[in-house]
């Protein structure tokens, strides 16, 4: 009787069997879809309820609360709306490109989750030297479907949204990347099974070595998420779809299933990115401390990835919306060589192996701190305190 | 520190999501309509009503259709036609009544000034704003039979006003089975010759009870 942890993997090698031996790795692969297909729409259609009546709490209200238990069943109702609402595609729409995109922006996202190990063994797909690269590689082909979407519509402004959208994207890849870069400098490998099996030493007291317990991991945490949620459109990064600002940007053009679509690529994404930075930063499916190894390794998985999207939903309760040249000022001037500095402290962190672990830890805060400070000053300068002539 | 502010930020979020679970009084302001419902101010006010004495809409109604109201009432929503019969009212002298009152509330805009300028506290506003209905006409003209409702109402919805009605009318009332009660007392010596008890001994009025402050 397999361990609750393996339980997937035997249910899977249970199923293959009863197929031919030719057919059998096609029937693993078409598990390994299915399974993918099955679990994050249906962590989608979760997530958003939740998204919903956590920020409703946030701003002392209830939240959906009339379908379905305590409103649990509001993304069916959801649904069942988009479903039926007309298809609208304007006159001037380039139709080819309009049916194409909200597909171009859903399937990437499931293809990156593909590589993502779930738990021990349970991975869709092992790409043994260019996993992290394929994740990038496939996660930046959302941008053609963002800009697809803007230009189909016919409508200078869903084009103009798209334009920013664009801007937002590409510049909040390069911090997104030279974030993970470190993670693969010290794992010396693109794949990220390897990379989660190098977070399994055990330090004092039981605890794993996750890279989010070192300075470079910490500081290249916080800009990992940071860059995700630009990558992903959400507050405080949310301009380009803001419905004060430009209506719906580059979805604009876009009713009823279609709209729908769009939405739930844009949570896959999400999912996707939180997942990585899960499995780079916070030691995937290892649970914090060796003694906590009872419960199974894809519960401490989707544990994280939850705990990451309630994070995610604090984040835009709490944040007003970044104005386009703030939100590029900031990926180029700020994020940007924070991201190289980090970098460099990864490898500082490399090379002094064999010192002490607090005197390595305060080396590598100290210099991060320094950098911080140093690159925020134009920031903090450009708005001082305000200070009122005649008030108090 | 740079990004302090978002810590602060993330930090009052929290104790609000929090504060919505542990102490809902003070984090978590919503009211469940219909399920719950708002206690509504004594002063809060929707659409007029007229008052009744008693148990018999006819009989008690307090409106003796000066047609005051309907004149001074800005957007004219008021529609009398006063009886052609007088029936007796509280203190027992013969009046007019309002054969036809009709409110429009569709036209009404709850300015109170019908309440503000009637003598006989016959119209005063009630406070019910469920009125939606799918006949934008008639669903909406109220008439004498709908707009009339009893005493006990105005009590439940305006306690202060109404008790202060209540003693000021109770006062006249005295007064006047006072001047009544008078009256045929200095009546009985003109029929009889003999002294009566009364004209010879006249004793003095009973003290009116002032209206509380």
């Amino acid at each position: 009787m397999p361990s609750l942890d393996q339980l997937p993997l035997y249910l899977k090698d249970q199923i293959v069997a009863l197929f031919p031996t030719p057919l059998q790795p096609w029937v693993g692969a078409l598990i390994a879809i299915g399974t993918l297909c099955a679990l994050f729409p249906a962590l989608f259609a979760f997530t958003t309820v939740l998204e919903r009546k956590t920020l409703a709490r946030i701003q002392n209200r209830l939240g959906p609360n009339r379908v379905g238990p305590a409103g649990f069943l509001q993304f069916a109702a959801d649904g069942i709306k988009s479903l039926t609402k007309e298809d609208i595609v304007p006159r001037n729409a380039d139709r080819v490109v309009h049916f194409l995109a909200p597909f171009v922006v859903v399937v990437p996202p499931l293809l990156a989750l593909a590589v993502l190990p779930i738990g021990r063994n349970l991975v869709a797909l092992d790409l043994k030297e260019t996993g992290l690269l394929y994740f990038f590689a496939v996660g930046a082909s959302v941008e053609v479907g963002v800009f697809m979407a803007g230009w189909s519509g016919g409508n200078k402004y869903s084009l103009l949204g798209a334009m920013r959208a664009l801007a937002q994207l590409i510049s909040y890849e390069l911090p997104l990347i030279l974030s993970a870069l470190t993670v693969v400098m010290l794992t010396g490998s693109l794949s990220l099974v390897s990379m989660v099996e190098k977070q399994s030493s055990v330090n004092f007291g039981g605890l794993y070595s996750w890279n989010v317990f070192t300075p470079w991991g910490a500081l290249g945490f916080l800009l990992f998420l940071t860059a995700a949620a630009a990558e992903a459109n959400r507050s405080p990064f949310d301009l380009p779809e803001a419905e004060s600002e430009i209506i719906a940007g580059y979805f604009t053009e876009y009713s009823g299933f279609k709209f729908a679509l769009f939405f739930l690529g844009e949570y896959l994404g999400l999912f996707a990115v939180c997942g990585l930075g899960i499995t780079l930063f916070l030691g995937g499916w290892l649970p914090p401390f060796t003694w906590l190894n009872w419960v199974p390794s894809w519960l401490w998985f989707f544990g994280k990835l939850m705990c990451l999207i309630f994070f995610f939903v604090w984040l835009r309760g709490t944040l007003p919306r970044l104005r386009m040249d703030q939100l590029m000022q900031f990926a180029w001037q700020f994020l940007f060589p924070l991201t190289l500095i980090n970098a460099f402290v990864a490898g500082v962190w490399h090379f002094t192996a064999s010192w002490n672990f607090a005197l390595r830890w305060a080396l590598g805060a100290g210099l991060l701190a320094l950098a911080y400070t140093l690159l925020s000053r134009p920031f903090t300068q450009a708005f001082p305190r305000r200070t009122y002539r005649f008030a108090p | 520190m740079t990004g302090s502010g978002i810590l602060h930020g993330l930090a009052e979020t929290a104790k609000n999501f929090v504060g919505s679970f542990t102490h809902p009084a003070e984090r978590l302001v919503t009211i469940e309509y219909p399920e719950q419902r708002q206690t509504l101010p004594e002063n809060s006010r929707q659409f007029p009503f007229l008052v009744f004495d008693g148990s018999d809409p006819e009989a008690g109604l307090r409106c003796v259709a000066c047609q005051i109201c309907e004149k001074e009432c800005p957007p004219q929503c008021i529609y009398i036609i006063k009886s052609k019969a007088k029936k007796p009212d509280f203190v027992g002298k013969s009046q007019f009544f309002p054969a036809v009152f009709d409110i429009d509330l569709s036209v009404c805009m709850s300015c109170q000034i019908c309440v503000e300028v009637c003598p006989f506290d016959a119209i005063k506003m009630d406070q019910e704003f469920e009125l939606a209905t799918d006949d934008r006409f008639d669903g909406l003209l109220f008439r004498k039979d709908r707009l009339a409702k009893p005493n006990s109402h105005f009590q439940k919805l305006h306690p202060t006003d109404a008790t202060e009605t209540d003693t000021r009318r109770a006062a006249d009332l005295e007064k006047a089975r006072a001047a009544a009660a008078k009256a045929a007392a200095a009546a009985k010596p003109a029929t009889t010759p003999v002294t009566s008890p009364e004209a010879s001994n006249p004793q003095p009025p009973p003290p009116t009870p002032q209206p509380p402050m």
